[in-house]
């Protein structure tokens, strides 16, 4: 147990050097990609210089110093660099992205940090993958290469991409394939986002199953975000009334900043963590068969109304709670009568995606409580050993990470990242939707022509109904 | 009459001479990337002595004296041979100054000699010299009250060609735009705008006045083309939220290759005229991007069966106007079986010129069938006489079957439609999914 004497704050002073958190490689591809990214870093910078932090100065100067390794580099005039390369196949898109960041004067992104063609990828996986993947293989991995030079210490690669495109999509799943290949002992987290269910792009179920059955393969951890839900978010808690893909993009970020943001490496310990993406993982991934992963964040709310609100951990937790069992994604409209299984008794049998899934099992789960009096927080009902399968213990389970740090102007919030079936009926709508289009033959055509023939089809079909399968038995 | 007009993925110019003449923004160091081919030389003769004439390059043409008489065959076979070589030469020197090739756009007719028989025999040019490169194709089909009598031979011939080597066809008729043009005609005649038109307007004549009654008024009927190739081309040129390449069209709405024929409709069409009204609501402009009266070929969409529908919309337009507009107008649009949520969207920032926004939709649906169904029934009404044929079967190449493997084309085109349409009342249901052990 530390301490908290004066002479320990000095210690503290000297020693966080040696406790700087090791770095993440950011590599966004595609329009969404870019997009969210520059989002993403934006919400992380800003919220690191937030000068209300709830805390003390020396914890709010190594909270900063702690974000800034993992997700900036500096330059030689001190603006802060972010750690990210990136891609697109059509220029418009990351011209914007830079010149957005420049313009905020506060950090930016690499002028040489970017590759870019002048043709898309036409919303076509197969040409995204099999086509400008080799073509361009070489140059985007000399980018990389020269972003993980950059790092002390790498934690990993954090890859955001869309599945309903070309690019993201298939680019993205040969690019995590090379990382793979050439970072092996480097950790892998790829942020999807799932398109609305009434389409954006008509092949978009096509673009998808390809792309999850590739990346279950050379992933370490799919990050989950559905636009269905973060639009829903917009409306129904943001209050938003003409909700625009940046509208969405911010709330993204905020979910992301509140789980990538240092926290605390230990109850009762005072220096934040060295490997986020490590811990995530060790945390939230214990078997390879089940990668997927949702984030859900409370209280998400217009900054005008966070003005009258007050929250507390109790009502929080409760909240976040019941969200995680009744697999809701935000905190209106949940349904308050789901309950868990008795403790003691065997599961109710096993989850069928046809019947209305009254219970969310969870593999594992972890919780991020940030303000004030965190560490006073009681989670103990997350340990409740009905919510997750029987295979591991709740001890393993279930974790919690606490920090007196506040995230942006939230007093008090708290982020819950679930490895759980949260994500089984959409998956399967996808599947279903794709597989009905597979049964028709349409469009095939447009994916044989560069490479992609039947045969990969099935692989993916296949590998995804594995996965449904295996999460509807746990 | 007819033009091949090429654009490049961002500019659909290059820019000739020092940059000295870029930096004072003279217009007249800009070129058009186009090839202006016709076998009269009335036509290309104006363009190059009216307002545009600096915008067209001069070298960039293929013209000839004595024109096609209409007949597809010496558009096709006759010019088709002399110029092949004139051709590719224009082509490869438009291709070498574009650093990155992505389609060709040919415009032209379906039921003259020229466009629809030398554009169609460019096709096939196009295909083999630069096969990576999409053929987008805006096609004018003849109305019913059309006057060359041999139209119906031109346009089967034509649309074999088409079936086999367009990616994409928007066929348009020139019905349909005289109808739109005349709808704007009434409602600035009775006084329903309140506000003046613009002068220099493409409704009014050099001299200012606003020419009622015209027998036709091409040039507005030539605009609202010239439109929706403008916004087909937005999302690639401009900047936007969701951006949408012109690859990504034939991608998300040719399912099967012999399925590549797209209906379009543009909103507002008021505005098309220049005459000043104030903008529809936003959602109005959803709906009457499917009615029937907003359609640039005679078909009714709602009525019919969509493979797939793309939405592309400029100006300030959020993803949530989009998805509100999407759930209330899909109820009640029929969609083919495997695709019921198939929408393609795009979002692009920049509206057109002096309006605040418009929406492009573009469909593959079986409502095109009437509109083939016609044509052959026209051409068999005429065939079945041996009308006019002697003037196609002289021209070496020419032979009757020729004619009997066009209509075979377009009839298996035509019952392809017929075998999705009668899906139309089918229950969908999910089919039974692979059964894997765990």
């Amino acid at each position: 147990m530390v301490l908290r004497l004066p002479i320990a704050h000095f210690f503290e002073g000297v020693c966080f050097g040696l406790f700087l958190s090791m770095s993440i490689v950011t590599v966004q591809l595609g329009q969404c990609g870019n997009q969210i990214g520059f989002e993403v870093f934006d919400a992380l910078f800003n919220d690191s210089h937030c000068p209300r932090g709830l805390c003390s100065k020396k914890e709010n100067e190594a909270y900063q110093a702690s974000c800034k390794e993992r997700f900036f580099s500096e330059e030689e005039n001190g603006v802060p660099l972010a750690r990210a390369v990136l891609v697109d196949m059509e220029p418009k898109v990351i011209n914007q992205t830079l010149s957005k960041a420049a313009r905020s004067g506060r950090w930016k992104y690499g002028q040489h940090s970017c590759f870019c063609q002048k043709q898309g990828s036409g919303n076509n996986w197969a040409y995204g993958y099999s086509v400008h993947g080799p073509r361009h293989e070489e140059s985007i991995m000399n980018l990389i290469r020269k972003e993980v030079e950059k790092c002390d210490s790498l934690s990993g690669f954090f890859i955001i991409m869309s599945m309903a495109g070309g690019t993201g999509s298939g680019l993205g799943a040969f690019v995590t394939q090379n990382l793979q290949d050439q970072y092996s002992s480097a950790l892998k987290m790829n942020q999807i986002i799932w398109p609305y269910g009434t389409g954006e792009v008509i092949v978009q179920n096509y673009n998808s199953i390809l792309t999850l059955s590739h990346l279950y393969r050379s992933s370490d951890a799919l990050l989950v975000h559905e636009n269905d839900a973060v639009h829903k978010i917009c409306a129904k808690l943001m209050n938003i009334k003409q909700i625009s893909f940046c509208d969405i993009n911010q709330v993204l970020a905020h979910q992301l900043g509140s789980v990538f943001q240092p926290t605390y490496s230990g109850e009762g310990s005072f220096h934040y963590r060295r490997n986020p993406l490590g811990d995530l993982m060790e945390n939230l991934v214990p078997h390879p068969e089940f990668k997927m992963l949702g984030v859900r964040n409370i209280p998400q709310m217009s900054e005008n109304s966070l003005a009258y609100s007050t929250f507390t951990w109790a009502g929080l937790l409760k909240h976040l709670r019941q969200m995680l069992i009744s697999n809701a994604k935000m905190e209106e409209g949940i349904d308050w009568q789901v309950r868990p299984p008795l403790s003691g008794l065997p599961p109710l049998g096993k989850m069928s995606v046809n019947r209305e899934i009254h219970f969310n099992t969870s593999i594992a789960n972890l919780v991020i409580l940030r303000g004030k009096d965190a560490h006073s927080a009681d989670v103990g009902a997350f340990k409740d050993p009905a919510l997750y399968t029987s295979w591991l213990e709740p001890v393993h389970a279930f974790n919690v990470w606490k920090t007196q740090r506040a995230f942006r102007k939230y007093e008090r919030s708290a982020a819950l990242v679930s490895n759980s079936q949260s994500l089984v009926k959409p998956l399967d709508r996808i599947v279903g939707k794709a597989w009905n289009m597979f049964a028709s033959r349409a469009y095939l055509h447009q994916y044989t022509k560069f490479g992609i023939e039947e045969e990969d089809f099935l692989d993916s079909f296949t590998l995804l109904e594995q996965v449904i399968a295996s999460y509807c038995n746990l | 009459m007819g033009y091949l007009m090429t654009f490049s993925h961002v500019l659909s110019f290059r820019v000739v001479g020092d940059g000295g003449s870029i930096s004072k923004g003279k217009i007249c160091s800009l070129k058009a990337r186009a090839v202006l081919i016709d076998m009269e030389e009335g036509v290309v003769n104006e363009i190059l002595q009216g307002p545009l004439r600096d915008v067209f390059d001069s070298k960039q043409l293929i013209t000839d004296i004595s024109g096609s008489g209409n007949n597809w065959a010496v558009g096709h076979k006759v010019f088709g041979s002399l110029y092949q070589e004139k051709i590719l030469e224009k082509l490869r020197k438009s291709a070498e100054h574009c650093d990155c090739l992505q389609c060709f756009f040919i415009i032209h007719s379906m039921g003259g000699g020229t466009g629809s028989g030398l554009g169609t025999f460019l096709l096939k040019v196009l295909e083999d010299e630069f096969p990576e490169v999409y053929r987008f194709v805006t096609s004018i089909y003849p109305s019913g009250e059309d006057d060359v009598i041999t139209s119906p031979y031109n346009s089967i011939l034509a649309m074999k060609e088409l079936n086999e080597h367009a990616d994409c066809v928007l066929p348009i008729d020139n019905q349909s735009l005289f109808d739109i043009i005349s709808k704007i005609d009434v409602m600035v005649n009775s006084g329903k705008l309140g506000a003046a038109i613009k002068p220099k307007s493409l409704v009014t004549s050099s001299t200012g006045v606003f020419k009622k009654r015209q027998e036709k008024p091409f040039d507005a009927m030539n605009n609202i083309v010239a439109n929706l190739l403008l916004n087909l081309t937005s999302s690639a040129r401009f900047e936007g939220s969701l951006n949408m390449d012109l690859n990504e069209i034939s991608m998300n709405l040719v399912p099967f290759p012999q399925l590549h024929y797209l209906v379009s409709s543009l909103t507002p069409l008021y505005t098309l005229a220049d005459v000043n009204i104030p903008p529809r609501r936003l959602d109005q402009m959803f709906s009457d991007a499917f009615s029937k009266d907003h359609q640039l070929i005679r078909a009714d969409p709602r009525h019919s069966l969509y493979l797939a529908c793309a939405l592309m919309v400029r100006g300030n337009v959020q993803i949530s106007d989009l998805r509100r507009n999407i759930e209330r107008l899909k109820p009640s649009l029929q969609f083919v079986s495997w695709n019921q949520e198939g929408w393609k969207t795009s979002l692009c920032s920049v509206p057109p010129v002096g309006h605040s926004h418009s929406l492009l939709a573009l469909a593959n649906n079986t409502c095109v069938k009437p509109t083939f169904v016609e044509l052959k029934e026209r051409f068999i009404r005429l065939y079945k006489k041996k009308a006019h044929l002697h003037h196609y079967l002289q021209i070496e190449g020419m032979e009757e079957s020729c004619f009997s493997e066009a209509v075979s084309s377009l009839s298996a085109l035509i019952q392809e439609y017929n075998q999705l349409d009668a899906t139309k009342s089918m229950p969908v249901e999910d089919l039974p999914r692979l059964n894997v052990a765990v």
